[in-house]
């Protein structure tokens, strides 16, 4: 239980710094200087110290959603083998609950975007959803394919396995799955090539359109739910692939090995992505689809595969 | 005479009784009188349900001359379990019409109508030989066309709508003769006991299988056979669509369990692929429609028929599993396809009838001249809000725990004790999850759209400004349907083994209740704890809450006049993104599927190429499988029917020459 919490304070303190890491990282390839990685906790502090500017007409949704978006994040970094396997059994919850957890901030999110009653806001959740909705089919049959080694939809279960038989993280089906699920996990968190987190262009953009009525508190929690997710969602990437330093234990030094190993993951895969994004170039939003269905191949390959090859 | 017969004949009385009221002259007694009475029928409706469900036997035998064997009425556990859905949707639809209805929807006609239809679909489930069953199901289909008809006078569609309506019921219902005469034909008795005597394999099973999908396949309004869905469902007065859409539909779904499960629990594997080609083609169909739909009715007809999709999908899925012998996520799976059932009628009954209190309200349907609704219908709000989640199958809602049993049963369908098991099951499957989750992913897009448009946001036409909130009553009645989404999804544990409890015993437990009253499918080794979620979230919230609290304390909010939108006060509420805007994108992707008419139209200012004067967009998306399966045969048979129309001209001379004619051949076949 309370290494559960553990991980959540520990997941909550690492995101605004993974985010300021990415930036910085970012910055420095492209031969900027950067504002230095404490720059978005400066960031989530200023704005919590601000006054909210609402929209007459603006419903509880746009003061309850900001929240919700954080909530579900933070429920997320409860749920997930992180830091620890066995703090992921705190609530009987498996990948199918995560997924699902997903949406709810999703769902928040794409309602404080129409909620704001103008044309950026709707057309920002318009576009999330469109991507969502196309995401999930990728998202399950990846969840599929990791489910079928150990015999279990549960994270904690498939990452103790993968920590037993490594053999499994560089079969083919898991090589495929994880593709797939990397490519989804990249357009569920709005990053390049789906979305870009840095524009502000109406033609480009999803992630920001929909905050574009927040302000103060709201958009930090939405500014924090959605770097939580990333953090979040990176630990799991992690973990998936590289199983090794996670405590199967609530012994004290392993819970403390385990924090070591989830940061350390966490800022390295922040810092490949932040030298991929600089590489990568957004794809228009019509192709989006063509990008998913390639990982949804892949996904669909490895269950076949692994169903076939026993 | 059981207690089951007791309360039969109570329902019988109070169906008499409603229907006896409907006939006073003064319609707001009318209304409170009748549909009070329809209410109590179906309260003592659900007694008999539950009690059919505990396996209490008995029920009522009527004997009459034709046909020889007395009409049965005797519910078993399964058919108990749909009486009480019948009941409980009956209940809450008669409450919501005793307050609500007025002018022709208030009619001595409907308001007869109404007491026939809900009897009808009470006694479908609790008739134990063919001839009593087709005889409900007529009752059934009669009195739901006369209900869709009460608002004729006011609309052409609704004509149009019923015409439809009843050329598919009877449709459906020939095919189901049918089905019903060849097992009859070679079991020698139309007893349903009998019935289930005749082989799964033999080719009478085998052809009945086929009549009776396609029957029932089109009263639960599977592609293709949904065509009547979407035109009777947002054409019917409120109370009736949701009695249609929420327990209507699972009649049909009944009779394909009743054909799978209770006559022929062997089907062959190539069942389970039938009903899993059309239960997923309906679901992705289904909620491809529904969300590129503007008009509210239709979008939750759509959702309707994605949902029976679903449902026959699970069935199908059980079906297949269980001929290769994987017993555990077979169970898992007809669990799945009950649990959906049970969700689906609760989420659904409170949307329609939700979309008719916003219907009332504003007089719009269309969501493009909708919007912030909210603010004004705070209730109404609130309960289309949490259906919405259940229809979205998010959490915590039945909707979820339902869609999660689903694919915890297909996820776990290709391996016993870690082996594949044959290649048509791992194939199916992950195809099956795919489809699934496309569907999930949709019918979240469609109903944020829904709700998103809908009721937040402002109001985008004078209707919508001026809403108000609707009666007590009818707040009652959204607020129970709400409640039963939360609940069923919250503690999902007792539900779902009082559903297992319905099916024919197996040798393992489908589901335990475990934890807070959650669901443990212990054949699959999964579990899921909805409650201490809830808890675990609720402490995380804390923290969120806590730290807002102090920071509105600190710094209070201030309210502008005007949404940024990055133009300040010249963004109207014109300018708002609509529902058909929302789903352009979906409308883009799936353009081959959806095959949409655009027409775009540039007025030039003066000579100018470069100077617009005004653009009309216009964009419709009609249902293909109308337009290209059903057209085509009207149309064949509009022109047979203009051939034949030559034979009968009105010449005397004409008629006179086919008499003469007539009787040459009588003379004729009579010398032979």
């Amino acid at each position: 239980m309370l290494v559960a919490f553990v991980q959540v304070a520990l997941f909550t303190a690492l995101a605004p710094l993974l985010v300021g890491v990415t930036r910085q990282v970012r910055a420095r390839v492209e031969g900027r200087v950067g504002a230095g990685v404490l720059q978005p906790w400066r960031e989530l502090r200023k704005l919590l110290m601000k006054q909210p500017v609402r929209a007459r007409g603006s419903s509880w949704i746009l003061r309850a959603g900001p929240m919700v978006v954080a909530i579900s994040s933070l429920v997320l970094a409860a749920l997930l083998p992180l830091v620890t396997t066995v703090g992921g059994r705190l609530a009987p919850g498996d990948l199918f609950v995560v997924v699902s957890v997903l949406l709810i901030g999703a769902v928040a999110l794409a309602l404080v975007g129409l909620d704001g009653g103008t044309a950026f806001g709707g057309m920002g959740s318009s576009r999330h959803m469109t991507v969502l909705a196309l995401v999930e089919p990728t998202l399950l049959l990846a969840v599929y394919a990791l489910s079928i080694p150990t015999g279990s939809s549960n994270i904690a279960t498939i990452v103790d396995a993968r920590l037993a038989t490594p053999a499994i993280i560089v079969s083919p089906v898991g090589l495929l799955a994880m593709a797939a699920m990397i490519i989804a996990v990249m357009a569920e968190t709005g990053r390049l090539p789906v979305d870009n987190p840095t524009t502000h262009l109406e033609l480009t953009m999803i992630h920001e359109a929909m905050l574009l009525e927040s302000s103060a508190r709201d958009l930090a929690w939405l500014e924090f739910g959605s770097w939580l997710k990333l953090t979040v969602l990176l630990g799991l990437v992690g973990n998936l692939l590289a199983p090794w330093g996670v405590a199967t234990s609530n012994d004290p030094l392993a819970v403390v090995i385990g924090m070591a190993a989830a940061v350390g993951k966490v800022l390295v895969l922040g810092a490949i992505l932040a030298v991929a994004e600089v590489l990568l170039a957004k794809v228009r939003l019509f192709r989006v689809p063509e990008l998913l269905a390639g990982s949804f191949v892949l996904a669909f390959l490895a269950v076949a595969v692994s169903a076939m090859v026993s | 005479m059981t207690a089951v017969s007791w309360a039969m004949l109570l329902q019988f009385a109070f169906a008499g009784l409603a229907a006896a009221l409907a006939l006073l002259p003064a319609e707001r007694i009318r209304s409170v009188l009748s549909g009070a009475a329809s209410a109590v029928m179906s309260a003592v409706g659900v007694v008999t349900g539950v009690l059919a469900m505990n396996g209490v036997t008995g029920g009522l035998q009527f004997a009459v001359a034709v046909p020889a064997v007395p009409l049965t009425f005797a519910p078993d556990r399964l058919g108990g379990l749909f009486i009480v859905l019948a009941s409980v949707i009956g209940l809450l639809v008669a409450v919501y019409g005793a307050a609500s209805v007025r002018g022709a929807s208030a009619s001595r006609t409907a308001w007869f109508a109404l007491p026939l239809f809900l009897m009808g679909m009470q006694l479908v489930p609790a008739a134990a030989d063919a001839v009593s069953f087709l005889l409900v199901w007529e009752a059934m289909a009669l009195g739901s066309t006369v209900l869709l008809l009460a608002e004729h006078a006011g609309s052409s569609r609704v004509s149009s709508a019923a015409v439809w309506y009843a050329v598919m019921s009877q449709l459906s219902f020939l095919f189901i003769l049918a089905g019903f005469g060849v097992l009859s034909a070679a079991a020698g008795g139309t007893d349903f006991s009998a019935l289930s005597a005749v082989a799964p394999a033999s080719p009478p099973a085998l052809l009945a299988f086929v009549l009776l999908v396609l029957g029932f396949g089109s009263k639960a309004g599977l592609v293709p056979l949904h065509v009547w869905l979407p035109r009777a469902h947002p054409e019917a007065p409120s109370h009736v669509s949701a009695a249609m859409s929420a327990a209507m539909v699972k009649m049909g779904i009944y009779g394909i369990l009743l054909v799978v499960v209770r006559f022929f629990p062997g089907g062959p594997d190539w069942w389970g692929i039938v009903l899993l080609v059309l239960g997923g083609g309906s679901a992705v169909y289904g909620i491809l429609q529904a969300s590129v739909s503007s008009d509210l009715k239709v979008l939750l007809a759509y959702s309707t028929t994605e949902n029976v999709g679903l449902i026959v999908l699970a069935i199908g899925a059980s079906v297949l599993l269980t001929a290769h012998g994987i017993t555990a996520a077979a169970g898992a799976a007809m669990l799945a396809a009950l649990l959906l059932v049970v969700s689906h009628a609760v989420f659904k009954v409170t949307l329609f009838l939700a979309a008719g209190s916003v219907l009332h309200a504003t007089g719009e349907r269309n969501l493009d001249h909708l919007g912030g609704l909210g603010r004004r219908m705070p209730w109404t709000a609130a309960a289309f809000g949490i259906a919405a989640l259940g229809a979205a199958a998010l959490p915590i809602s039945s909707g979820f725990v339902s869609e999660w049993v689903l694919l915890q049963s297909l996820v776990h369908g290709t391996r016993v004790g870690g082996a594949a098991v044959s290649v048509i099951v791992s194939i199916a499957m992950p195809i099956v999850v795919a489809v699934v989750a496309l569907t999930a992913g949709l019918a979240v897009l469609t109903f944020v759209k829904a709700y998103g448009i809908g009721f937040l946001a402002r109001p985008r036409s004078a209707a919508a400004a001026g809403a108000h909130e609707s009666s007590r009553v009818v707040r009652a009645v959204l607020i129970a349907g709400a409640a039963g989404v939360v609940l069923l999804g919250l503690v999902p544990g007792p539900l779902a083994t009082a559903l297992v409890s319905v099916l024919p015993a197996s040798g393992t437990p489908i589901v335990e209740s475990a934890g807070l009253l959650g669901v443990n499918l212990p054949g699959l080794g999964a579990v899921l704890d909805p409650l201490v979620l809830v808890i675990l979230t609720a402490v995380l919230a804390s923290f969120v809450i806590i730290a807002t609290l102090r920071s509105a304390w600190r710094n209070p909010q201030r309210i502008d006049a005007f949404a940024w939108g990055g133009g300040g006060e010249r963004a109207q509420p014109r300018m708002q993104y609509t529902a058909t805007s929302f789903a352009e994108p979906v409308v883009r992707v799936f353009d081959d599927v959806l095959q949409p008419a655009r027409d775009v139209e540039v007025t030039h200012a003066g000579e100018s190429r470069y100077l617009v004067n005004r653009v009309r967009f216009s964009q419709s998306v009609t249902d293909i499988v109308e337009s290209r399966l059903y057209r085509p045969v009207l149309t064949v048979i509009d022109r047979f029917g203009v051939v034949v129309r030559r034979i009968q001209n009105g010449s005397i001379h004409l008629y006179l020459l086919y008499s003469f004619a007539a009787v040459i051949v009588v003379l004729v076949v009579a010398t032979l």
